[in-house]
């Protein structure tokens, strides 16, 4: 049986303040993050949990998840 | 199908506009330094407070981390080096209704503003001290501090330093303060907590908080990375009070306890005042 389509998270990211330190990257559980130059990127989003542990832990306000 | 881990459902972000200076970001601090991880704990802290923006006064001396009432939307002074403490306690004695919060670093505090310090926590003023603690001073290039460990390297102690650290937590403690705590800012959750708990509390809390300054303390002492630095540092380097009754004391060694370390009741500078000088002075 079909299982219903799973929604995904939102990862909203601000590339105007996201100083590319890693940390969301180095420390999300799932690994959903990377760095693409100077700026985090999703990766793999499904992998996502919406922890939200990117978002307290990033120092520049620039990522979010709902 | 089943997926590795569960999705949680939709839990909304925490909105820090609320209480941010509109257009004042970025901030001036660097990439991967602790402080913005620690400005935002603090305010969940608040949030979850219940106070006013209007109700508190933020009050910080002169270090990156000092740069904090430049971001938000309170009450806010930006005074000079060492001395935040001294024009908190103006700020409280005149109007005793704010809630006082200082921000300062392990410089500000400890060296520069340690009589401050000390002095504050002995009259058991009701504030909140927060102590962005990085073990360096960043805004003057890299010099080392009171919280510099022995060996490490900095732009003032090339061959390693030799001084011998203060405990932040333990001289807060034997100078006075009320309350005294420790967390870190990769422990940002816990951090919450325990900065909530420090602003509920009636007298001096201190707590001290290991961040990171990977430009200039991070770079001398040859940390790979921000997240080397968070990991050896702020989550190896240390053990929650709760956890450390039940660790043998090999375990213990060379690590720094966070938690809530000291709460203790004893009477407020400001009530003391009010009761003992104020009355006598009116002639009642
Ligand atoms: S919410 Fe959690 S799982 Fe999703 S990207 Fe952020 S840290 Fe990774
Ligand atoms: S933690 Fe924040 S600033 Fe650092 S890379 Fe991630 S989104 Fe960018
Ligand atoms: S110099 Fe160090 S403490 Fe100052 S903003 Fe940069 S990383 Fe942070």
């Amino acid at each position: 049986m079909a299982e219903p389509a799973k929604k995904l998270p939102n990862i909203v990211i601000s590339e105007t303040l996201c100083k590319g330190c890693s940390i969301c990257v180095d420390f999300c559980p799932t690994n959903v993050l990377e760095l693409r130059g100077n700026v985090v990127a999703v990766k793999n989003l499904e992998a996502c949990t919406r922890c939200q542990l990117c978002d307290l832990r990033c120092p520049d306000f620039a990522i979010q998840v709902f | 199908m089943s997926t590795a881990v569960a999705v949680k459902k939709d839990k909304a972000p925490f909105d820090y506009n609320k209480y941010l200076r509109p257009n004042k970001l970025p901030h001036i601090w660097c990439p991967g330094c602790g402080h913005g991880i620690v400005l935002k704990a603090m305010l969940r802290a608040i949030d979850a407070s219940g106070l006013s923006k209007d109700q508190i006064c933020m009050v910080s001396g002169i270090g990156c981390s000092s740069r904090t009432p430049g971001y938000v939307d309170f009450n806010t002074l930006h005074t000079l080096h060492g001395r935040a403490m001294a024009y908190a306690t103006g700020v409280k004695l005149a109007k005793p209704s704010l809630k006082v919060i200082v921000i300062t670093g392990d410089g500000d505090a400890l060296a520069i503003g340690g009589n401050h310090f000390i002095h504050t926590c002995r009259r058991n003023i009701d504030m909140t001290v927060l102590v962005y603690s990085n073990a360096i001073y960043g805004m003057t290039g890299g010099q080392y501090s009171p919280t510099t460990p022995q060996g490490a390297n900095a732009t003032t102690s090339r061959y390693g330093n030799i001084e011998p650290v203060f405990d932040c937590c333990e001289l807060a403690k034997a100078s006075g303060a009320t309350f005294v705590a420790r967390g870190t800012a990769y422990h940002c959750q816990e951090l919450e907590k325990i900065i909530f708990e420090a602003v509920q509390h009636k007298g001096t809390s201190v707590v001290e908080i290991l961040d990171q300054c990977p430009t200039y303390y991070g770079r001398q002492n040859k940390y790979k990375s921000v997240t080397e630095m968070m990991e050896k540092i702020e989550k190896d380097g240390t053990v929650s009070v709760k956890q450390a009754d039940k660790l043998p004391p090999e375990k213990l060694q060379g690590k720094l306890l966070r938690g809530v370390l000291h709460k203790i009741e004893r009477p407020e500078y400001c009530e003391q005042y009010k009761k003992f000088i104020i009355g006598k002075a009116q002639g009642k």
